[in-house]
């Protein structure tokens, strides 16, 4: 096998998925191209925009800045996979209600993020909020209603 | 962009890294996240990445004989969050959420940003404000090297093609040890504009051995003597108008060099500040 090809064995939203891959093939890439999962955008491709966030083993990651070759043996969520579990349900919920989103671009992303801090429990400031989805950038809402529903759901789940 | 064509290869153990690191072209691969940002813009076009995040050993972060010692694998958000790190090295504690966005410190490791040396990264200035130290392996087996000598110029290091970065060292933080930090980006967690890092001892009214590490303004982390020497002396105003003879920055994107000049000395301001600070 030439060595610009790798094999990988990884879970992709709890399903096992076997390929063999070029080297230089990015993780969103290989998400979007090989499996079909385009909810992972991509933007700029060197880590500034944050649309192709995905989880990897449990903590968000930038899907242009790893090889789909480096995650072999790993654990990958998507948009997709985290919308499948209602993880994220009320989430999605506030956005749409808040209007956190319009051209939705950077939504998936903006999700992911947002949860990883969500997950930690407690109420963050408005302030810990926006630095936390400081690496994401949305060119439709001007980030206040973003900010708004990520403070709303973890009001509501503070109190569940 | 996509990036170039490249082989790829995940290193066992740190022999067969250096072994690996030993074809023409390759380049070691550690978090990632400025390495695949140059790949995909193709800056950069090694052979053969040399992937070394399964090697063990290197993810440590321990107390050794008054030097807190850290594995160059340790992620940006481990070394967030880490008790020792706050306890021993409370500069690089300081400077922590200032680099990247939650995401790349998800993935960024220590000893990348380093041996990457991007002239405006917060940790290879830490690193040379604490009188810090390198260990590096490589085909002549283990040294270790000062960090006054392990920045030698743009993206250079003391790092051969095929030495790998192991570990780094910085003196464990006394009762009098003082610390500074402060940058200045557009974006939270983007590169900054201007950054400063300091490190001193507590002596009465002025700090006492002033280290002043600027990043941003030069090719490496930028030592600024003149104003060490005036903040010793116990003037900030004369400490702040040595900046100019001491920093020499370039026009950039972000700023020219009359605001960057500028901006060192607000920085100098606000990190004096903090060293008098217990």
């Amino acid at each position: 096998m030439s060595p610009h090809l790798v094999d990988i064995r990884l879970t992709v939203n709890g399903e096992p998925v076997n390929e063999r891959v070029e080297a230089r093939k990015t993780l969103v890439d290989f998400l979007r191209d090989d499996l079909g999962l385009t909810g992972s955008h991509i933007g700029c491709e060197h880590g500034v925009c944050g649309a192709c966030t995905v989880r990897v083993d449990g903590v968000v990651v930038r899907g242009c800045l790893m090889l789909a070759a480096q995650c072999d043996g790993a654990r990958v969520e998507t948009i997709e996979g985290v919308s499948d579990t209602g993880e994220i349900a009320d989430l999605q919920e506030a956005f749409e209600k808040r209007n956190a989103l319009q051209c939705g671009y950077c939504t998936p992303g903006m999700l992911l993020t947002a949860q990883e801090l969500l997950a930690r429990g407690g109420v963050p400031d408005r302030s810990a909020i926006r630095e936390h989805l400081a690496g994401n950038y949305c060119r439709c809402t001007g980030y206040h209603a973003i900010v708004d529903a990520v403070e709303s759901v973890a009001e509501t789940r503070s109190k569940g | 962009m996509k990036p170039p064509a490249f082989a790829y290869a995940k290193a066992r153990a740190l022999d067969h890294a250096i072994e690996l690191l030993g074809v023409d072209g390759a380049r070691l691969l550690a978090g990632g996240q400025s390495l695949i940002a140059t790949l995909n813009m193709r800056l950069s076009s090694p052979s053969l990445l040399v992937d070394i995040n399964g090697i063990g050993g290197l993810e440590g972060i321990a107390l050794r004989d008054g030097r807190l010692e850290i594995g160059a694998l340790v992620r940006h958000v481990q070394a967030e969050r880490s008790a020792e790190i706050a306890r021993h090295a409370p500069l690089i504690a300081r400077a922590m959420p200032h680099i990247g966005h939650a995401a790349i410190r998800n993935r960024g490791t220590l000893g990348g940003s380093i041996a990457f040396a991007d002239p405006a990264a917060e940790l290879p200035a830490c690193l040379v404000a604490l009188g810090g130290e390198v260990e590096i392996a490589g085909p002549e087996g283990r040294r270790t090297v000062a960090a006054d000598d392990f920045f030698k110029d743009l993206f250079e290091t003391a790092l051969g093609p095929r030495d790998v970065l192991t570990a780094i060292r910085v003196p464990a933080a006394t009762a009098d040890t003082r610390v500074g930090f402060a940058e200045l980006a557009r974006r939270h967690g983007d590169y900054a504009m201007v950054g400063l890092a300091a490190a001193a001892r507590a002596d009465g009214k002025a700090p006492k051995d002033p280290r002043l590490v600027y990043f941003g303004v030069g090719t490496t982390p930028v030592r600024a003597r003149k104003a060490e020497a005036a903040l010793a002396g116990g003037s900030l105003d004369q400490a702040v108008a040595a900046l100019a003879q001491d920093l020499a920055p370039q026009d950039d994107v972000q700023a020219t060099a009359a605001v960057k000049t500028h901006l060192a000395g607000v920085l100098l301001r606000r990190v004096a500040q903090q060293l008098e600070a217990a």
